[in-house]
């Protein structure tokens, strides 16, 4: 009797004990857990197809971002993920979901085309993760289908081609001949321009989205005389565009000008064909400040080339979390959200103001297109066209 | 005025249709005689652009590029139907649609290891640069001339030799029926290799003259290889030459549809309608003149087989 009362006791007496132990291990590796909290990115861009030079500049500036904040977000170990959306909205869905449920990242970032932010916004900022854009603003996203859990680091779409209209207005142009895809984001960069530039518009064409051969369009053009013309032909579009005007002699028909067209990714195709060209951008690889300096000198160095404003962008989405992370000291996401909203986050454009609505209030500079010291064809700026300029979106976003 | 803009536009499709009928005169002879599905066709322009902008990069010459560049396709064809397409011949198409669109994805990656994501530079050749005056004060660029010149003479080119050579014979024979052919005598093997490798290099050289004229980048050639369906679709699968005639109507639909329908329109509709409907109408147009050519002639406008 008395022995097996010992016994019993001796197995109330180990089962307390392993119970501890094991108490003590948990809470042993929770503070461990703790003290090597990993902060993970999930960066969506497109890296195969025509498109996949921009994802790669992107990649190589998100690269450099983290080695220049070694390696870590706001102290804390940082782990990106890069995803590749094959420009495709279905693609990215799938792949938003996979980051978000099953590799459980804390912010997504990223994306280059409107159709794709529109196809991921929903499923990524519902799950309570932050979605960082580095590229595509569409109209909706920055007025009546906003999201707290949205930001931008680049603009609203309407915005660049805005300050070219007002930058044509001011210079006294007459007439413009207006080019764009058709598709979403090329009426809305011609709404854009036209929000701005009171003049006449001579002509407004819509190509085919990804049109290699403009030589059709450019006989019309040529034609119709016009005094200006204003496109936007973004990517490998941009470089047959241009390409062919030079080859077909219309500077000397009318003058061109271009949003998103001529830029680091299409100038080493188009090389002096370029020179000259006036556009309009927010960032430019000439701008005066201590990280762009540092940036664009350091991106040279590793890759051979000028980055592009894309690449600019994605540098300043992970400069934006390494600051949220180190101002909240956490990467919970309502606590980085309200450190991003205040704005003031330090870019390659200087401290970036936010909106309202989570877009940038920012600067639109001209840019025109010349040869470096090394007689490398790069932009720079000639003037100001605004300055912190909000876009025309905000008022209709409640969160 | 107009009627000089119309020559113009007329020039440009008939630019544009050569290029095609370079793409699709390979493409019909692989789909017709040697009754095989190959996707990766737009490759091979972009096997042939690569070349001859890498040779005029490194040689300085645009014309060494070109001649160089035209054994180089034929060969990396003879190379590509001995290393893979042969073993495919005796699958069903299904599965060479599979393998082939494999082989487009193999392409674009091996261009990319090789030459890098971005676009290559390519410029005119200094002489071809300049203008020539189809009509009086009516400039047309010379190179874009020379591309039509380039297109009509391999054209004719290919016509001489399908009709009037003994190989050319074999082929004809072929198209129409390679079993009998084969049990002839004729070394299909051998013919099916050439007639492959030819194809290859006809769609390089496309790819050759693009080159200048566009972004040289992976995947260039594949919104031509959907035109060139579309033709050898309307042509007659199999014939050449339905190919270089649905090639020609092809180009001038697509150009002086995209040119003229918008401003036709705005005539009957108001100008947002028009300025909506006309460019999706002229990107479909290319399509409905092939479902309206099927409804009539299932087979296409020349059908190679009797």
């Amino acid at each position: 009797m008395l022995e097996i009362n010992w016994g019993v006791k001796m197995k109330k007496i180990m089962v307390a004990a392993v119970v501890l132990a094991a108490i003590g291990v948990g809470v042993y590796l929770l503070i461990n857990e703790q003290k090597k909290e990993v902060v993970r990115v999930g960066y969506m861009t497109t890296l195969s197809g025509g498109a996949g030079i921009i994802g790669k500049q992107m990649q190589n500036a998100v690269q450099l971002a983290l080695e220049h904040k070694g390696g870590r977000l706001g102290g804390m170990e940082a782990e990106v993920i890069f995803v590749d959306d094959q420009r495709k909205p279905d693609v990215a869905k799938q792949l938003a979901n996979r980051l978000v449920k099953s590799d459980r990242v804390d912010v997504v970032a990223g994306i280059i085309w409107s159709n794709v932010l529109m196809a991921v916004i929903k499923p990524i900022t519902r799950s309570d993760t932050l979605l960082i854009g580095s590229n595509a603003g569409p109209s909706p996203i920055a007025g009546e289908q906003c999201h707290e859990n949205f930001f931008s680091m680049s603009w609203q779409n309407d915005q660049t081609p805005e300050a070219m209209g007002k930058h044509m207005q001011d210079a006294g142009v007459k007439s413009v001949y207006l080019m764009a895809p058709n598709y979403q984001a090329g009426k809305d960069m011609l709404s854009g321009f036209k929000r701005y530039f009171k003049g006449e518009i001579a002509g407004e064409v819509y190509t085919k989205l990804g049109q290699s051969d403009f030589q059709a369009e450019l006989s019309s053009l040529r034609a119709a005389a016009p005094e200006t013309t204003m496109v936007f032909q973004p990517g490998g579009m941009g470089i047959n565009f241009v390409k062919q005007w030079k080859q077909s002699g219309l500077d000397q028909v009318s003058k061109l000008y271009q949003v998103f067209s001529v830029d680091a990714v299409s100038l080493p195709a188009l090389k002096d064909a370029a020179l000259g060209i006036l556009g309009t951008q927010s960032w430019s690889p000439d701008l005066d400040n201590d990280i762009n300096r540092k940036f664009v000198a350091d991106y040279k160095a590793k890759h051979g080339g000028y980055p592009s404003y894309y690449a600019a962008q994605a540098y300043d989405t992970i400069l934006a979390i390494d600051h949220a992370i180190a101002t909240s000291g956490s990467k919970d996401t309502d606590q980085m959200r309200a450190v991003l909203a205040k704005g003031n986050i330090p870019t390659t454009r200087g401290l970036l103001k936010m909106n309202s609505n989570h877009f940038p209030v920012q600067n639109f500079y001209l840019r025109d297109t010349v040869k470096d010291a090394d007689g490398v064809v790069t932009t720079k700026v000639l003037s100001t066209v605004f300055a912190d300029h909000a876009d025309s979106y905000a008022a209709n976003c409640k969160f | 005025m107009t009627s000089t803009l119309i020559l113009e536009q007329t020039f440009n499709g008939l630019q544009a249709g050569v290029t095609l009928f370079l793409v699709a005169a390979g493409l019909t002879l692989i789909l017709g005689i040697m009754d095989f599905v190959f996707l990766a066709h737009g490759a091979q322009v972009m096997i042939g652009a690569y070349f001859a902008a890498a040779i005029t990069a490194a040689s300085d010459n645009f014309y060494l590029g070109i001649l160089l560049a035209i054994p180089l396709t034929f060969a990396s064809g003879y190379v590509l139907e001995f290393l893979v397409i042969r073993h495919l011949y005796r699958r069903d198409h299904m599965e060479q649609v599979l393998a082939t669109f494999g082989l487009i994805l193999f392409f674009n990656e091996l261009i990319r290891i090789g030459f890098g994501p971005a676009a290559l530079y390519s410029d005119l050749p200094p002489s071809l640069s300049g203008f020539v005056e189809i009509l009086p004060d009516t400039p047309y660029p010379a190179y874009r001339l020379g591309v039509i010149g380039v297109g009509f003479a391999c054209a004719l080119a290919i016509h001489l030799f399908v009709s009037r050579t003994r190989i050319g014979a074999m082929v004809r024979a072929g198209a129409n029926n390679s079993e009998m052919t084969a049990a002839l005598g004729v070394n299909i093997r051998i013919l099916f290799r050439l007639i492959f490798a030819a194809g290859a290099c006809f769609a390089g050289v496309a790819g050759m003259l693009l080159g200048p004229l566009t972004a040289v980048q992976p995947g260039m050639g594949e919104p031509l290889l959907i035109l060139s369906l579309v033709v050898i679709i309307i042509g007659g699968i199999g014939s050449v030459r339905g190919a270089f005639i649905a090639a020609i109507i092809v180009g001038l639909v697509d150009t002086l549809g995209r040119v003229f329908l918008p401003g036709l329109l705005r005539l009957v509709f108001d100008q947002a309608t028009a300025d909506g409907a006309g460019p999706a109408l002229a990107s479909m147009l290319v399509y409905i003149l092939m479902a309206v050519v099927l409804i009539f002639r299932p087979t296409g406008l020349f059908p190679a087989k009797g």
